[in-house]
């Protein structure tokens, strides 16, 4: 019964296998084998240099920043908004009050929420960004504007300009932008958890708190742990460089507090003319983007609840 | 679920997600990474040399421009396609002129694959990095245009009706040319005339009197200075002619040669410390750190700020704020005397070639690109640029007979004023990270929002220019 089983399974994944090969394997040898050359970009002459990109890596303060930045995001993004995620959906879809007909059911007004909350992720990244750039304005802004109106008038902060607040501020943004799409996916995922558990728990006296722990996010955790890894690479990836470039100070700043990595290896290759440098700092986004699916992997392992 | 496979499918979706987390970022990276490709384009055939085509250019043949699309806009080098069309009819149609912001991610690839374009306007954020490009050899060498005669003199060389300096600042330290700067940018303090008026004062010339006019704004509500903190390396354009003045122009040159505390001079510290006053007694517009350079500029031609540190162009970026004051007056003064000791007279201001453009080695028609300089440094072509975006060209001329726009004629009695106290800091075109970045954000930002005293900025830039001499990686100059 097993016997060529293998060759019938790869029999279907040569095509596809070979793609994969072409377009994503082979940039990452080639990527590897350029951070190994002083390759500046601007010609394609270049020589092997060994491993004194890397050397390099460890001197440069800058690339440190970026690494702890990155890290930060990679920390702090996913919890935020998959928390804030969960805890909407949870409103929307179980937390209301109880009503006649329905045992369970989300907040009055939970429809126009959803629309609400989704309706961010329409919007394209940049145009998020300018929004909250304009927002941030400290001369002209709405944040600090509001801070006027309701007669703080002392409290001006300088936001993207103060680096003890700027990648809070970033963050926030990207926050904002994310976190409509997993109030829909953490929607979707609770209304297929079976109405009688709810019922079944809400005899037993169980309170909202209780649910929520002992019956929603048990049910939910394959999808929260997807939404994890997804969060966890917009932390590192395009988002990050997009929102830091277009808000920031610099960008990458004030003094290298909103710095990332994506960012780095961008000025790296486009403004300063040295691509090989740029590509080992890529390859070192690879080595944290490899930790941590490692520790999500990890973490994420458990038995799946079935019914 | 109850499958007796030995494929465990949790594991399999498991693996191909880890495969994805590792793919998805790493292809944006790597996508910048297009290769060192090969072959590219060919070079076309050089038409036949005469009076009317010095350069010989083969006037068949198609031109590719690309033009930084930024403070200046990219009409100017249309008309001036125009005038190319005209000398040489058969291109009609094979010309092509396109602009972007984005030139450094434009056109890394195309150098890279060996067919860059006949002509670029290298300027801008994304500005390729000149000391690379000279290093690896990707330039031409524009001496054949220097020695041509100009479009409107057969009898004089192109080189001889240059502005002084530029020829000098297109060359890295051997004899050949490698950059024309196109535009001449008047650096230094740009403000309103009318603004002043109101307060009853005039251009300060000295810092006292600086200090006290922001005063007696305050007193009104109006900030002295403003600033772009998002990009705060436009701070050097008062501030460097200011070290110069105060100091001699010896500091910069030791600071430009990143010689050893070359920052640490008295007048660095002088001048940093002026500034700094302006920040410590309020004189600032609040919230300036936080601004990019449309916001500050925008503040300012509104007339909540008096003073911002700026180049020429500000007079075309800001026209539409300006224009709403028919009283504006733009204007720019020479950095203020510190003291009756500063080692130069009042009128040292910042002077220099702006709007760098390169004929790439590999252009496929590398004489029509230099063709169409040639012919952007003629007269016409010149007061086009003039008239259409109120900023001298480095063509010696092109004034005449013409109504220059109010700051640019402020700009115009600057120079004459300070006759040879002009002043060029190579600082921004030879080392732009350290410039922009390190300096810019990394320590003049940080002094000017308080974050930093004057002497914690200059031990921190002390650090960061020997740190740039120190990096192999970066090609130095001396001057």
């Amino acid at each position: 019964m097993q016997h060529g089983k293998y060759r019938f399974i790869a029999g279907f994944l040569v095509l596809p296998l070979a793609i994969y090969a072409i377009f994503v394997i082979s940039p990452f040898v080639q990527a590897i084998y350029y951070s190994f050359t002083d390759w500046t970009g601007l010609s394609p002459d270049m020589k092997m240099v060994g491993f004194g990109n890397y050397a390099r890596l460890f001197q440069d303060d800058i690339f440190w920043a970026a690494v702890g930045n990155s890290v930060t995001l990679l920390l702090l993004l996913p919890v935020v908004t998959l928390s804030l995620g969960l805890f909407f959906a949870f409103m929307l879809n179980v937390g209301g009050r109880r009503r006649k007909k329905a045992v369970i059911g989300g907040v009055r007004g939970s429809g126009a929420y959803k629309i609400l909350y989704f309706f961010p992720q329409v919007l394209s990244i940049p145009i998020v960004a300018l929004l909250f750039q304009f927002a941030y304005n400290p001369e002209s802004g709405a944040l600090n504007a509001f801070f006027q109106a309701i007669g703080l008038d002392t409290v001006q902060p300088d936001w993207l300009g103060d680096p003890q607040l700027a990648l809070w501020c970033v963050m926030a943004a990207m926050v904002w932008a994310n976190v409509g799409f997993y109030v829909v996916l953490f929607s979707a995922g609770m209304s297929s958890i079976p109405k009688d558990f709810y019922e079944a728990a809400l005899l037993d006296g169980a309170n909202r708190l209780n649910t929520f722990f002992r019956i929603t996010l048990p049910l939910l955790w394959d999808t929260v742990q997807t939404g994890w890894i997804y969060m966890g690479i917009l932390a590192l990836d395009v988002s990050a460089f997009a929102f830091v470039q277009i808000m920031s100070v610099g960008p990458g700043g004030p003094d290298y507090s909103t710095e990332v990595l994506p960012l780095y290896v961008y000025q790296k290759t486009f403004r300063d003319g040295q691509a090989g440098y740029a590509t080992s700092i890529g390859v070192s986004l690879l080595i944290v983007t490899l930790i941590f699916s490692a520790i999500v992997m990890r973490l994420g392992r458990r038995e799946r609840l079935e019914f | 679920m109850g499958s007796t496979s030995e494929f465990n499918r949790r594991d399999l979706v498991k693996r191909a997600a880890a495969l994805g987390i590792v793919a998805v970022p790493a292809m944006s990276v790597l996508s910048a990474c297009a290769g060192a490709g090969s072959g590219g384009g060919e070079k076309v055939e050089k038409g036949k040399k005469s009076a009317k085509n010095p350069l010989a250019v083969n006037e068949s043949a198609g031109l590719d421009v690309v033009i930084f699309d930024g403070g200046f806009g990219d009409k100017y080098a249309k008309d001036a396609q125009a005038e190319y069309i005209k000398a040489f009819p058969k291109t009609e149609g094979k010309i092509k002129l396109s602009s972007t912001q984005k030139i450094q991610s434009t056109l890394q690839p195309r150098f890279n694959g060996g067919n860059p374009p006949d002509l670029v306007d290298n300027s801008g954020a994304e500005q390729m990095d000149f000391g690379t490009l000279v290093a690896k050899d990707q330039l031409t060498d524009l001496t054949p245009l220097l020695d041509a005669p100009s479009i409107d003199d057969p009898d004089k060389k192109v080189r001889d009706t240059l502005r002084p300096g530029v020829v000098e600042m297109g060359q890295f330290g051997g004899k050949e040319t490698w950059i024309l700067y196109y535009a001449y940018t008047v650096y230094g303090v740009w403000y309103s005339k009318g603004n002043l008026r109101k307060l009853d004062a005039e251009y300060p010339e000295t810092w006292g009197d600086m200090l006290a006019l922001c005063a007696k704004a305050k007193k009104k509500g109006i900030a002295g200075w403003t600033y772009p903190g998002k990009y705060p390396y436009y701070l050097p354009f008062s501030l460097y002619p200011f070290i110069a003045k105060i100091g001699g122009t010896e500091v910069l040159r030791k600071i430009d040669n990143l010689e050893p505390n070359a920052w640490k001079d008295p007048a660095v510290k002088a001048a940093f410390d002026a500034y700094y006053e302006l920040y410590k007694k309020g004189y600032v517009l609040k919230g300036s750190p936080g601004l990019d350079h449309l916001q500050s500029q925008k503040a300012w031609a509104e007339g909540k700020a008096l003073f911002i540190p700026n180049g020429s162009w500000v007079e075309n970026e800001s026209a539409k704020q300006i224009e709403k004051n028919p009283d504006f007056g733009l204007a720019v003064g020479a950095p203020s005397s510190l003291s009756a000791s500063d080692k130069m007279p009042y009128g040292t201001i910042w002077a220099s070639g702006g709007e760098p453009f390169i004929v790439p080695r590999k252009a496929s028609n590398a004489e029509g690109g230099m063709e169409l300089l040639r012919i952007m440094l003629g007269n016409k072509s010149s007061q086009n640029f003039i008239k259409q975006v109120s900023s001298l060209t480095s063509f010696n001329g092109g004034t005449g007979g013409i109504t220059l726009p109010p700051g640019l004629a402020s700009a115009q009695a600057a120079l004459q004023k300070a006759g040879s106290n002009i002043v060029n800091p190579r600082l921004q075109d030879w080392y732009v990270a350290l410039q922009k970045e390190r300096i810019g954000v990394g320590a003049l930002g940080e002094m000017m929002a308080g974050r930093l005293t004057p002497d914690e900025a200059i031990n921190k830039i002390q650090k960061y220019a020997d740190d740039t001499r120190d990096d192999s990686s970066v090609k130095k100059y001396k001057r």
